[in-house]
């Protein structure tokens, strides 16, 4: 018959469910409080509005560019990372710009990552990692983020993988890892002594490094982000992603970027030229003139870079308030805009919920019924054998204006009233 | 501050790093010839995009939807497609079809039909499938299919030589019955219909696409049916949808781009059109390598589609107008290529011409033991010394059939007047060289 046929190859067995399709339409509804979805509901700055309005105007930028980046974007993105970086970084080799972060990621594991490869992936994982390693026929290696303190966690410091515990992970069939820093969806910035244990395991197996590094400005007070390809013996190993969405506010821009020696880059950019070939012009122009503008301010306050995690720092302090005084235990985020909060304190009774979903999953759908409050459960961001870990965890994100969480505060400092 | 010393022995990877998937794929036409036009020429007609502006009420939609209240518009949109453009899609090709297509699952929005085709072949091609291709074709089939571990299957266009005295035309060029169902294989999977044509500019009759279609319901084959440059049609010929035909809407995904329909490559807004038994498994691609597309572009390209939906068949809309000024464009083009005693092929659709450059052989150095074909050469050699940029067809060939038709090279005559006289300027001068030498 026809449709076995035309059914679908193997590379995408089994890869077809998503929690975002699951959780974004329950939470379409206008009248919940969406805290779940990562995407911010606060206005891009203007300055690069006004610069995306000015290309509209310009007839060239309507048409085609350079497949692998838009010749003045590269030429921002390595000035910017080479002042970031303190090493010479090539735009026409060492950049490739895609749709997204999450179109470098899926380049770079294309170009790299095979069947037989395994690739280890620290949980909680943002979760395309797990699928676009199955794409690429390799084998997902798991490892936890543990918390320290027997599961009393007040801060994403808290959450540390145990060196011994990776060092297993890592054999002759080890790829690469993948490094999330800042975190989603905990939060944790890693630091100097976390990132060099990471370090001297990919250099000891000569092992790549995908670092996905898209919440890079957004670390608060008493923080630093660290590049790993920075480290002694990684620059040759480590494919640095970035992201225009998660930089300057404009999720919907979807650009991004991946930096790294040409060596690897370069078969990054073979993938892109037979996937898209090349990403819209005006938007990486605009881009381009938003990355000079800050630039020329990076040693300043002013520059958003900066600016837009002192503003962040607030929300996170005020998210993490409000959810104390419900009852709830947030974990404090050191950077990106998610905060992961142990909803177990409220001991909520759900057994009698028919389903076969982990705790945090039929607490997440109660929430948005009963309280009109979204977020996302955590076990979607783990691999099958630690959901029952994560399962008393939530993920909100905060990068929401202040009538927003002026809504979320309405509920929260209600929670304890009996629902209507 | 944390100083770190960049190791005097930088420890390079020492295992073989790229994946095998890699393998045959890394060479690129375009990589090369978009930058010897950039390097040399002072008259661009290689590669494919026009250089005169979208239009107006394109623009101002893009304007329009920035300038609006809405700032999310700067936000993540629903990742399979936005939903006014999905909406509009989904009306107009429901109407084009003679169906009810259902936004949701009959439509998925992509980063230009780039990104569709590529989602088709990593959905439907595994190891050991085939893929026929129909020669010449638009480079990156083969590349995807060998991407996807498939192996590409390749049928040539035949040219009929036209009656004694008559221009070739498109139409000339003409697939065998015979030899097509002798590529149909038990391992066929797929055959990409590219109409109208690049690089030739062929628009397949009703016939030609009955041929197709009967051999893919008799092997239960998929059709990928590239349709990027359906608005292009030239002298009354009518674009026919392969999926409209008998038993081929359940087997086709049509592909579509907002860059050649709206003269906006830039902006990287494509489609697929299709049953959601099919479309179901490019959503799973897509979700696992894109996800989602911009949205802005998204918006601005509804916008315009809402109007050609108003306007469909009315001397105002923009796919009446578009193709009545290429072809006046074509007709140009054919006329100073004929003059200068280049042969051209009259394109029945597109924005492209192939041209015989045959009697211009001599002006090329011979390069003995020399791999690359005649023309990549000629065109090569023109943009460097003539200032002028083409395509060389072979280009659009496999590699085993590259030197089937190696004196003919590709136009691209989506262009201002002013950019054509200036390519006939070159011509012309070249010619006057050639003859008083």
């Amino acid at each position: 018959t026809m449709a076995s046929r035309h059914k679908n190859t193997r590379r995408i067995e089994g890869l077809d469910s998503n929690v975002w399709v699951e959780f974004t339409k329950v939470a379409a509804d206008p009248s919940i409080v969406n805290l779940g979805q990562g995407l911010p509901d606060i206005s891009p700055p203007s300055y690069v509005k006004e610069e995306l309005a000015k290309v509209a105007a310009v007839d060239r930028l309507n048409q085609y560019t350079r497949g692998f980046g838009h010749p003045s974007l590269v030429k921002a993105l390595s000035q910017v990372y080479e002042r970031v970086c303190g090493r010479k970084i090539d735009p026409l080799t060492d950049i490739l710009v895609t749709v997204g972060a999450y179109g470098s990621l899926f380049s770079t594991i294309q170009a790299l990552i095979e069947e037989g490869d395994e690739v280890i992936i620290i949980e909680p994982f943002y979760d395309c990692y797990e699928p676009m390693v199955k794409m690429a026929g390799a084998k997902p290696v798991f490892i936890p983020l543990r918390c320290k303190n027997d599961g009393n966690s007040a801060s994403s410091a808290d959450w540390v993988l145990d060196p011994a515990e990776l060092a297993n992970k890592f054999n002759s069939k080890t790829k690469a890892i993948i490094l999330n820093t800042p975190h989603n969806p905990i939060g944790k910035v890693f630091t100097l002594e976390e990132l060099q244990v990471i370090a001297d395991l990919c250099v000891k197996h000569d092992a790549l490094c995908i670092s996905d590094e898209v919440y890079e400005w957004l670390v608060y007070k008493g923080n630093k982000h660290i590049k790993i390809a920075m480290l002694p013996g990684m620059w040759e190993r480590t494919v640095t992603i970035g992201s225009a969405g998660k930089t300057y506010s404009v999720t919907g821009w979807k650009l991004g970027w991946s930096i790294g020696p040409e060596n690897l880059i370069k078969h990054l950019q073979v993938v892109h030229q037979n996937t898209l070939y090349t990403c819209p012009t005006p938007l990486q122009e605009a881009l381009a003139q938003a990355f000079w503008t800050d630039y020329k301010r990076m040693d300043d306050p002013g520059c958003y870079f900066h600016s837009l995690p002192r503003e962040l720092e607030n929300k996170r302090d005020r998210m993490a308030q409000l959810l104390r005084e419900a009852g709830l235990k947030p974990v404090l985020p050191d950077g990106g805009y998610f905060m992961i909060v142990d909803v177990s304190t409220l001991n909520v009774d759900l057994s009698d919920v028919d389903e076969k979903q982990p705790y945090d999953y039929k607490f997440v759908k109660w929430m948005i019924t009963s309280k009109k409050l979204s977020a996302i459960p955590l076990s979607a961001f783990c691999g099958p054998e630690t959901k029952k870990q994560f399962e008393k965890y939530i993920r909100f994100c905060f990068i929401k204006k202040d009538s927003t969480l002026d809504a979320a505060e309405v509920i929260l400092k209600n929670w304890n009233k009996q629902t209507i | 501050q944390t100083r770190f010393l960049s190791s005097p022995f930088q420890a390079k990877m020492s295992r073989p790093l790229q994946a095998r998937r890699l393998e045959g794929i890394d060479k690129n036409i375009w990589v090369e010839f978009v930058k010897l036009a950039a390097t040399y020429s002072k008259v661009n007609l290689g590669q494919g995009f026009p250089d005169f502006p979208a239009p107006d009420f394109l623009r101002e939609a893009f304007t329009r939807a920035l300038g609006g209240e809405n700032h999310m518009l700067h936000q993540y949109t629903r990742a399979f497609g936005h939903p006014p453009l999905v909406k509009v899609l989904a009306q107009f090709f429901g109407k084009l079809l003679g169906r009810d297509l259902d936004p949701m699952t009959n439509v998925m929005v992509t980063v230009g039909a780039y990104q569709a085709l590529f989602c088709c072949f990593q959905a439907f091609v595994d190891e050991g499938d085939e893929v026929i291709i129909i020669e010449p074709f638009f480079d990156c089939y083969e590349a995807m299919v060998k991407m996807a571990g498939g192996t590409p299957v390749f049928i040539p266009l035949r040219l009929k030589a036209p009656k004694d005295g008559k221009l070739m035309s498109s139409a000339d060029w003409q697939l065998d019955p015979a030899e097509l169902a002798s590529k149909f294989s038990e391992r066929t999977k797929a055959i990409v219909l590219n109409s109208p044509n690049n690089p030739l500019g062929k628009v397949f009759s009703r016939g030609e696409l009955e041929l197709i279609a009967d051999l893919c319901v008799k092997h239960d084959v998929l059709c990928i049916s590239d349709e990027v440059y359906e608005w292009l049609v030239y002298d009354g010929k009518e674009h026919i949808r392969i999926a409209s035909l008998q038993g081929m809407w359940d087997r086709t995904v049509i592909i579509g781009s907002a860059g050649k329909t709206f003269s906006a490559t830039g902006w990287k807004v494509g489609w697929t059109v299709g049953p959601d038994r099919l479309l179901q498994h490019l959503r799973t691609v897509h979700q696992n390598s894109v996800y989602h597309c911009a949205t802005i572009a998204q918006e601005a390209v509804a916008q315009g589609f809402q109007r050609e939906l108003m306007l469909y068949g009315k001397p105002d809309s923009y796919f009446v107008q578009l193709p009545r000024e290429l072809q006046q464009k074509r007709d140009w083009l054919v006329q100073s290529l004929e003059s200068v005693g280049m042969k051209p092929i009259v394109p029945e659709g597109t924005y492209f011409l192939v041209a015989d450059i045959s009697e211009f052989k001599s002006d090329v150095p011979d390069v003995p033991n020399s791999d690359e074909p005649y023309d990549y050469r000629f065109a090569k050699w023109m943009v460097k010394n003539k200032g002028l940029a083409a395509i060389p067809l072979s280009a659009f060939y496999s590699e085993a059939h590259k030197n089937s038709y190696s004196h003919f090279i590709r136009f691209c005559f989506a262009k201002e007047d002013a950019t054509l006289k200036a390519a006939n300027d070159i011509l012309q001068k070249w010619k006057k060289e050639k003859t008083s030498s």
